[in-house]
């Protein structure tokens, strides 16, 4: 058996791919870290202090953790969703009654987005009391509010898509505060935002470009940025 | 400013050639430690990170097994339910629409925060790290009290109670190191607390509390109703 892995480790197939051998010297677990695409974000040595549990509470991690479930959980729904009235409802209760494990899918995307922004909230609260905003820290916690706002955008927008009685009241009250806003101002973009004067059809097929490509884009965009700003502000 | 300049050197030789640093009292944690420990990120960083994904992946399944995404019936825009509540993390902010106008409650306030929060980083006064007694103790109690006694009495005329009552014990915690100075325990510790900290902790409570109103304690017509005689 070790023999086997042994020329699979040497073979040109696996160099080419990871070009470098096994993590067992302090070098090549540097190489494990940069030659690889998903890991060259991290630095190849990290503060031991950063490490400690308590000090970050993994909630940044963790948000972003709860981004990939999201989206891979939000893709397979979409696969079985159309944002239609009404067939958009009778599409919850094909997940829920047709198609396997569809109910479980849907808890999934449901929970973890609600847990995302209490997640994130509570990273906010992290990065806060730590101190961690100071500069040159300033302008990554610039971008973290904008993802702030960003998460509750989506998991906003996500909230209408099912079209049940929760779904379309929770959407009116919340489109209701923006038509307060003042100069006309609030009416424009509520009627922008739900391409009519009330919650319909034109106001789903909105929502779900937005949560479904617009939004998530941009907020991978901005993950991007806030990321590379952890390391080029000197890290945790 | 004999007392604010600290000399350090290090002689890790391949990352720095020797170097003479001069560090103000005022400066990012970071510059201000000695010399780190370091450790490789693989397997310690990388490993965490796995597991620590594995553990939330495995909770969600659970909850996700045992606890069923609502679904109500389909939308009907001539039933409207009583209340009709916006998803938790707005009913604080519904909740502020019941004591203000729909200006103040729903544009004002809720844009208010989000540019505070913005522009904390760029505000000298939230980068000291000096207690908010640590010096102008008369000073800082006129100003902190006239701040508050403003902002109590408009809460009182809005009749906004649930705001009144945490602003008003946040501030009792405030002064608590004021009137019994101590230099261990709960009061040594709050002592040490800058102004920032206050002022970010008040609104986190005020946050937590507004939004624990508006998701268990309201019922029809927004009345308030114990959550024990049903949520809505
Ligand atoms: C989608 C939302 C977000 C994601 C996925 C995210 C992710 C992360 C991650 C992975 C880190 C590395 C350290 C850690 O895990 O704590 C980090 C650091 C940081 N985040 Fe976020 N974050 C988000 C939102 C926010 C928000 C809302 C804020 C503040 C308003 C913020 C401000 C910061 C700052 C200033 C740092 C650097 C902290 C340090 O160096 O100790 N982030 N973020």
């Amino acid at each position: 058996m070790k023999h086997v892995m042994g020329r699979l480790y040497t073979s040109q197939l696996w160099r080419s791919m990871f070009r470098h051998g096994l993590p067992d010297s302090n070098r090549t677990r540097a190489e494990t870290i940069f030659y690889n695409f998903f890991l060259h974000i991290h630095p190849t040595k990290v503060r031991k202090r950063s490490l400690r549990y308590t000090y970050t509470w993994g909630l940044g991690g963790l948000s972003f953790g709860l981004f990939i479930v999201l989206t891979v959980t939000g893709g397979l729904l979409m696969l079985y969703y159309r944002p239609s009235v009404p067939q958009a409802y009778w599409d919850m209760k094909d997940l829920q009654f047709v198609v396997s494990s569809g109910q479980f899918l849907r808890n999934m995307h449901r929970w973890a987005a609600h847990a995302m922004v209490a997640m994130v909230f509570l990273h906010m609260l992290r990065v806060f009391y730590t101190g961690s905003y100071r500069p040159p820290k300033e302008f990554n916690w610039a971008v973290g509010v904008l993802l702030l706002v960003l998460t509750i955008l989506l998991s906003y927008t996500g909230y209408l898509l099912p079209w049940d009685q929760l779904a379309f009241w929770g959407i009116s009250v919340g489109t209701n505060m923006a038509r307060a806003i003042p100069f006309g101002l609030g009416e424009k973009m509520s009627f922008l935002l739900l391409g009519g004067n009330i919650v319909g059809e034109n106001a789903l097929v909105r929502f779900y470009v937005l949560h479904c490509f617009i939004l998530p884009v941009a907020g991978c965009v901005l993950m991007g940025i806030h990321f590379w700003r952890v390391r080029k502000d000197g890290g945790v | 400013m004999q007392k604010d300049l600290r000399a350090e050197e290090t002689s890790d030789a391949r990352k720095s050639p020797t170097r003479i640093a001069f560090m103000k009292h005022r400066m990012a944690a970071r510059v201000k430690r000695e010399s780190e420990e370091m450790v490789m990120t693989f397997p310690n960083l990388v490993v965490r990170e796995l597991i620590a994904f594995e553990i939330m992946v495995i909770v969600l399944a659970v909850v996700s097994l045992v606890f069923d995404a609502p679904l109500e019936w389909m939308a009907n825009p001539d039933h409207t339910p009583n209340p009709a509540k916006a998803p938790w993390y707005f009913l604080g902010l519904q909740e502020l629409l019941h004591y203000f106008p729909p200006v103040v409650g729903g544009v004002i306030l809720p844009a208010l925060a989000v540019i505070a929060l913005i522009v904390i980083p760029y505000f000298k006064i939230n980068i000291k790290r000096e207690g908010l007694w640590k010096e102008n103790r008369k000073r800082t109690l006129v100003i902190l009290l006239v701040s508050v006694g403003i902002v109590s009495i408009v809460l009182f005329l809005f009749r906004v109670y649930a705001m009144l009552i945490p602003t008003v014990a946040v501030t009792l915690f405030m002064l608590l190191p004021y009137f019994y100075p101590r230099e261990d325990g709960v009061v040594g510790r709050l002592s040490g607390r800058p102004l920032s900290w206050w002022i970010m902790t008040w609104f986190v409570v005020i946050v937590i509390v507004l939004t624990t109103i508006g998701t268990l304690f309201r019922g029809p017509e927004w009345s308030w109703t114990w959550p024990w005689n049903g949520t809505y």
